[in-house]
């Protein structure tokens, strides 16, 4: 019925062809402004692109821009808080050297004070043979000429003179084995020298170690003052690996919190019932989720003002003894709830074996309720360690959370910049496809009209040769 | 700023009364008819099996009846157990026991009735799991369901069956079922029919070894 409507004469190829001539002559009429609308319309099309893209750009660039802000401010921040550190480290180290220096000063004076002594009393000049002792020599000398009384005395000379050799001799040996003794005592003193000694340099070198770190750390600082491309990348490449590792850990922490929530979410249905719901979501389940945020809560909060990690500057910001005050709170409140857990999960147990026991009941398998396991503490025990160790263990969930927020400012803009960069290439390329398509379309059109286009530069031609051409300038002579 | 951060309080507020309003039930509610006409009471071991079943995949807060179907099965008197079982799971436990021991009791103590009130058990069973509100419902029917009604007793009633899964279970195969498998066939089409026709869902088990799909929805 539709169709009739298009019938102009009973046959439908002969209605067909006199729509077809009259659509042709229709076109061929409205050639003109048909080809300055497509190209119009394919021009707006492709300025708007284009605009479009250009608007992109600088909106990528402005965020590029953004997140070189962020990226540096970020790392002057932290490089500030690795100087800072270090500085602390150099002043803590320096203070115990030097209130050890006067110590170590009185000790080696001490020793020294004692190696001079001992090398005094080694210096001691041995006693001298007795004075008579050459007068003596000079008489035992004289002839004797044969008078035995002579003979006599001089032999009881010689004999004196060899004794007080003998006893000389002596003398000057136990004089050398002191001596010997003085030396001998001052060799500890010399190796407790050697040792002090060492340990200052020791001092001495540990901060040189410190300084040549805190000079690295300084370079870093200047490059990032100085917003130098080296320092930007550096910074960049270091936020990727800090997204992805603390990504990492905080999906493992995840995984602690699914365990921990299974040990409490069951027992707690004992406590707060499991026929009611919020939201869609069992109550028990609620309360061990809520417990576990608590729990996650506190330990943000310890680590805050344990000034490990930095999220919320106003704990930062406290005095330290508010501070230290409040970590006692946080930390005490948070091993209450360990403890909440871990009994939660020792009624868990309970709850498991009676369970079981009602089971066998229904199953009729008396068998197996007498024959309760004598291991099953060890679960119980295991069960009731994860529910005080787990708490703790998500405490520290603030370190990587607090990477991962950092370094996800950094991922999102570069994210974003490349979304962009998506757009305005789709953009641009879009804009061209449309213009071509304008063309396309300009061509397609006069391909419908060839034939009176064709007849149309007959006649042109016709015209020519008798004299009365047209204007060169024609816009619609294109064929 | 202070504005919109105001704003989507409100709205996660507001959407959290709204969770907290909710009047949706999550409990599951089992009605169980058992047959207990004529030579069928020698299956009630099996009935005592299916129960045990059903106790134990219930949670707190689930209901189940055990009612009998005799001659005329519409009435409270043919309740042989209800529970509601308690929030804690300690106390479900408990009530899951002496539910137990009561059936046990009842299996001992029953004598055969001598007709089959199947459409007047689920009346019943219809009208207690309405007042019950349980999200869930379901019907199990423990017959073979060959109905016999006494004289004088109208049963041409419409069930009203939206929301409820009925799920007949060991319908054992008569005799004259053995002689003429048709009647067995047509038997299970009129009840099916039955069934759909007032909303329901329909459901035979036979194997009892396979019970999962009565909690199956």
């Amino acid at each position: 019925m539709s169709s009739d409507i298009f019938m102009i004469v009973p046959n439908a190829f002969v209605s067909g062809l006199i729509w077809f001539l009259a659509i042709v002559v229709s076109l061929y009429l409205a050639r003109t402004p048909a080809h300055y609308s497509i190209r119009a319309l394919s021009r707006v099309l492709h300025n708007a692109m284009r605009l479009s893209a250009h608007s992109i750009i600088h909106a990528e660039k402005r965020l590029q821009q953004r997140n070189k802000e962020v990226l540096l401010a970020q790392g002057r921040e932290a490089s500030e808080r690795i100087i800072e550190r270090e500085f602390d480290r150099i002043e803590a180290s320096v203070r115990r050297d030097l209130a050890e220096y006067p110590a170590i000063h009185r000790m080696l004076t001490d020793e020294i004070r004692h190696i001079d002594d001992d090398y005094q009393n080694s210096t001691d000049v041995p006693p001298n043979p007795p004075g008579w002792v050459k007068a003596v020599e000079a008489v035992a000398k004289i002839p004797s000429k044969g008078d035995p009384m002579v003979a006599d005395i001089l032999e009881d000379i010689h004999g004196s003179l060899q004794k007080a050799n003998d006893k000389t001799l002596t003398e000057y040996r136990k004089s050398n084995q002191t001596r010997h003794d003085y030396l001998k005592s001052m060799m500890p003193h010399w190796r407790k020298v050697l040792n002090l000694v060492n340990q200052v340099e020791k001092n001495v070198s540990s901060l040189f170690t410190r300084s040549v770190t805190i000079d690295r750390h300084m370079d870093e600082y200047e490059g990032i003052l100085r917003r130098t491309d080296r320092s930007e990348q550096m910074l960049s490449s270091s936020s990727m690996t800090q997204f992805f590792i603390s990504g990492l850990v905080l999906a493992i922490a995840v995984g602690g919190a699914v365990i921990n929530f299974h040990l409490i979410a069951r027992p707690l249905s004992e406590m707060v019932g499991g026929t009611s719901h919020i939201a869609g979501f069992q109550i028990n389940t609620v309360a061990a989720l809520v417990i576990i945020l608590l729990e996650i809560a506190m330990g943000l909060f310890f680590m805050e003002t344990m000034r490990i990690t930095r999220l919320f500057p106003i704990i930062g910001a406290l005095n330290d003894k508010v501070r230290i005050r409040l970590s006692v709170v946080f930390i005490t409140i948070l091993t209450f709830l360990a403890c909440i857990e871990a009994s939660l999960a020792f009624m868990r147990e309970l709850l498991m074996e009676e369970d079981a026991a009602t089971r066998a009941i229904l199953r009729g398998d008396n068998a197996s309720i007498v024959a309760q396991s004598s291991y099953l503490w060890i679960t119980t025990a295991a069960q009731m360690g994860m529910g005080f160790v787990l708490p703790f263990a998500l405490m520290f969930v603030a370190i990587p959370l607090e990477s991962f927020i950092h370094s996800m400012r950094t991922v999102l803009g570069v994210v974003a910049v490349g979304l962009l960069r998506i757009l305005e290439w789709a953009l641009r390329v879009g804009g061209d496809v449309v213009r071509f398509m304008g063309n396309a379309l300009v061509q397609l059109y006069d391909f419908i009209i060839f034939a009176p286009l064709w007849m149309e530069t007959m006649i042109k031609h016709k015209q020519a040769k008798h004299g009365t051409t047209r204007p060169r300038n024609d816009p619609n002579a294109i064929l | 700023m202070n504005h919109y951060v105001i704003r989507v309080i409100s709205f996660l507020f507001t959407l959290l009364l709204a969770g907290c309003s909710e009047q949706v039930s999550y409990s599951k509610g089992v009605y169980m008819l058992i047959d207990t006409s004529g030579t069928y009471t020698t299956e009630l071991t099996q009935a005592q099996r299916i129960i045990n079943f059903t106790l134990a995949k219930l949670n707190p807060g689930d209901t189940f009846v055990v009612a009998r179907v005799d001659t005329g099965s519409f009435s409270e008197k043919d309740i042989v157990q209800k529970q509601t079982f308690e929030d804690r799971p300690s106390m479900a436990n408990q009530q899951k026991r002496q539910f137990r021991e009561g059936i046990n009791q009842f299996i001992e103590d029953v004598r055969p009735s001598s007709y089959t009130d199947i459409t007047g058990g689920m009346l019943q069973a219809i009208e207690y799991m309405n007042e019950a509100r349980s999200g869930k419902k379901t019907i199990l029917i423990f017959s073979d369901l060959k109905e016999e009604i006494q004289a004088g007793y109208n049963r041409d009633i419409p069930l009203q069956l939206e929301g409820y899964r009925i799920i007949a279970i060991n319908v054992t195969k008569l005799r004259s079922d053995n002689i003429d498998p048709v009647e067995y066939l047509d038997r299970l089409e009129s009840w099916r029919n039955k069934v759909e026709s007032g909303g329901g869902e329909w459901q035979v088990i036979n194997d009892l070894e396979r019970l999962e799909p009565i909690f199956n929805s």
